[in-house]
């Protein structure tokens, strides 16, 4: 399989007056497509500062990030945001919809970004509402629907524009056990279809949905191995 | 990203903050009201002031002959009112003197007028402008003649007792009959009505309805003017160019008459409808001129605090500009929104201010007798104006939230 991400010895430090935070300390990582990966650690270990740096959300401060064979950690601003609208799916551990809009509005703002005529967008994100089993919901409101629900448009907004990668970051955090379950789910049966995943969790119960566990500690790689899940 | 999608997005935002956003846009509001208001009042005035007032004080294609100005709306000071004072009148001599050297043709009435009071049967009719003159005069006054008839240069040669009376003047003095034929007391002589000229209308709220014409050589013509004596002589030519060329030789003749030496200035005056307009004019020139600041200054102070709700939009919205940016927005999707946004806000505040300046120009016209005629440019340079100070009000605000970084912007609460 091919690789569609590989991170050579990436770092963040973060200046704070005259300290530096070291959040995450020269990390090296192939990705392959379809993978599945849980990303583990404690508190503070630099899970979320690596995901965004894999979003294209934050840049590094030292090393290399190749997205399927592009080096994008020196891009310039517009240059990320194409690449985060084409190349990624984003999901947050609060949601970040736009409270104001409704669910069908949220799902095609990636299209309207993208340059989709009106139409064809609106069919593409019912197409992708449904397929997270939201097609009864579509003129909703975020706060019209509950948090599983909200999780699940904000799934369908990130796999709209039918991205690369689909990063997730705590995306139960929020969420109770039975919802969780139903979430992780969906992320199975995406990564069934072919959807390479890659998902930030502390819990290890979580973690077996993937195929891969890396454990972060203090900004390092502690342990990359490959988990029960990876065997059925 | 599409431009339409911009202003939609712009009209959604709007639409959910109704008053916040009509707060936001109310110096646009109150220059573009303005604007229309007074540029639709003095466009009306413009008009009315052509179209009734000089013409209806002086006439197309006429001038007077007269010793001073009759209608002076500014300021004169005590030497000018001296001079004018001291200038010799306008006699029946003067007037026959130009009427019979004129060349160019003409049509002449001697004039004398003044406020008088009209009794009949034991009713008295008040302020009653009472006019001494010729047979012409009906044709250059344009009066249309509604009952009986005018009275003819015979009767003024004979100097015949017999009164041409206004339209309001025959209500209100001899209502419920036919005026023809009535006889009505003027300082005590009797004059019998001939004729009723049809209804002139008002200006600025005046009846110009009010008023008995006599011809001048009738007995009585003390009453409103001295003996051998005229407050003007009229002339009225074809058009303009004759008009003018008609003043000219009436001034050589004038000059010639009175033996004024070159360097000496007129002691006589000219009085026409354009003359008549001047004040108008100076008027309306300084509210054209103040006009631009009083607009200037109210969409400053719009821009103003446009620019400041759109930076509070863009700190209260920060989370959104973030997620935007997480999806893909670039920093001109971003700066396009709030650039489109600002500028609709301030475009709706433009039209809304177009329809206050309506409304206010036509509780004008309503409530008082001036007139009000909307200018089709004032409205677009209106909405011109409000879009213009939008984006002009806009492009900080929304540069700050295009370079926001997209994690710091995702953090925000
Ligand atoms: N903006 C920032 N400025 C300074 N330090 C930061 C910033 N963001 C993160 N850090 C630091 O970097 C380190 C890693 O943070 P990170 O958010 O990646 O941890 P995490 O593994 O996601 O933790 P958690 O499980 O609690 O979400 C932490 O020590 C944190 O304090
Ligand atoms: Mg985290």
């Amino acid at each position: 399989m091919s690789t569609i991400i590989r991170i050579l010895d990436l770092a963040r430090e973060y200046r704070m007056g005259d300290e530096r935070i070291y959040a995450l300390r020269g990390v090296t990582l192939d990705i392959r497509r379809n993978e599945y990966v849980a990303i583990m650690g404690p508190s503070g270990s630099g899970k979320s500062t690596m995901m965004n740096l894999l979003g294209c959300l934050d840049t590094p401060t030292a090393g290399e990030y190749w997205l399927n064979g592009e080096e994008v950690s020196r891009l310039s601003d517009d240059a990320l945001a194409r690449v985060r609208n084409r190349e990624i799916g984003f999901v947050f551990q609060t949601f970040n919809l736009l409270p104001r809009a409704t669910a069908l509005q949220n799902v095609e703002l990636p299209l309207v970004y993208a340059g989709v005529r009106a139409r064809d967008r609106r069919d593409r994100a019912v197409a992708a509402l449904e397929r997270v089993g939201l097609g009864h919901r579509l003129e909703h409101r975020p706060n019209e629907l509950s948090g599983g629900q909200r999780q699940r448009v904000a799934i369908a907004r990130a796999l709209v524009n039918q991205p690369s990668i689909l990063l997730a970051d705590e995306p139960t955090g929020n969420l109770d056990s039975v919802t969780s379950e139903e979430i992780m789910r969906v992320f199975a049966d995406l990564h069934a279809a072919g959807q390479t995943v890659i998902m930030v969790t502390h819990e290890s119960d979580i973690a077996a949905h993937a195929e891969r566990a890396v454990v972060l500690r203090d900004g390092r790689v502690e342990s990359d191995r490959l988990t029960r899940g990876a065997a059925a | 990203m599409r431009p339409l999608e911009a202003v939609r997005m712009a009209l959604r935002t709007i639409r959910a903050q109704k008053l916040k956003s009509f707060f936001s846009l109310i110096g646009v509001l109150i220059g573009v009201t303005f604007l229309i208001a007074v540029v639709s009042i003095v466009q009306g005035m413009n008009r009315y002031m052509v179209e009734r007032f000089a013409n209806t004080l002086v006439g197309a294609n006429t001038f007077e002959l007269r010793q001073r100005p009759s209608i002076t709306t500014g300021e004169v000071s005590d030497s000018v009112e001296l001079e004018w004072r001291r200038r010799p009148r306008i006699s029946y001599a003067d007037a026959d003197y130009v009427r019979a050297r004129l060349t160019t043709p003409a049509t002449f009435a001697k004039f004398c007028e003044d406020r008088v009071s009209v009794h009949y049967e034991g009713k008295v009719a008040k302020d009653i402008f009472l006019a001494g003159t010729d047979a012409d005069y009906f044709a250059i006054r344009n009066y249309e003649i509604t009952a009986g008839r005018a009275f003819t240069e015979q009767e003024v040669q004979t100097a015949q007792p017999v009164l041409v009376i206004g339209s309001e003047l025959a209500e209100k003095l001899l209502p419920n009959v036919d005026p023809v034929g009535k006889t009505v007391q003027i300082g005590g002589l009797p004059y019998r009505v001939i004729g009723v000229v049809a209804k002139q209308g008002t200006l600025f709220g005046l009846s110009l309805d009010k008023f008995a014409v006599m011809p001048f050589s009738a007995q009585g013509r003390r009453l409103i003017c001295p003996i051998n004596i005229l407050d003007a002589l009229i002339v009225r030519t074809d058009n303009p160019t004759t008009m003018q060329r008609a003043m000219d030789e009436t001034e050589a003749l004038m000059r010639a008459r009175r033996g004024l030496k070159p360097w000496q200035p007129n002691n006589f005056h000219f009085e026409t409808a354009e003359g008549a307009l001047g004040t108008w004019k100076k008027i309306s020139r300084i509210l054209f001129l103040a006009l631009p600041g009083l607009v200037a200054i109210s969409l400053v102070v719009g821009g103003i605090v446009i620019m400041n709700i759109m930076l509070m939009a863009v700190s209260e919205r920060t989370r959104e500009i973030g997620i935007r940016k997480a999806l893909g927005a670039r920093r001109r999707d971003i700066l396009a929104q709030f650039v489109v946004e600002s500028a609709t806000l301030s475009g709706a505040g433009a039209l809304l201010g177009i329809g206050f300046g309506l409304g206010l120009a036509f509780v004008v016209k309503a409530v008082t007798p001036l007139p009000a005629a909307v200018a089709p440019w004032s409205m677009l340079v209106g909405v011109a104006l409000g879009v213009s100070v939008g984006i002009a009000a806009g492009v900080y605000p929304a540069t700050r939230a295009s370079r926001l970084d997209p994690i710091v912007a995702l953090r925000a609460e």
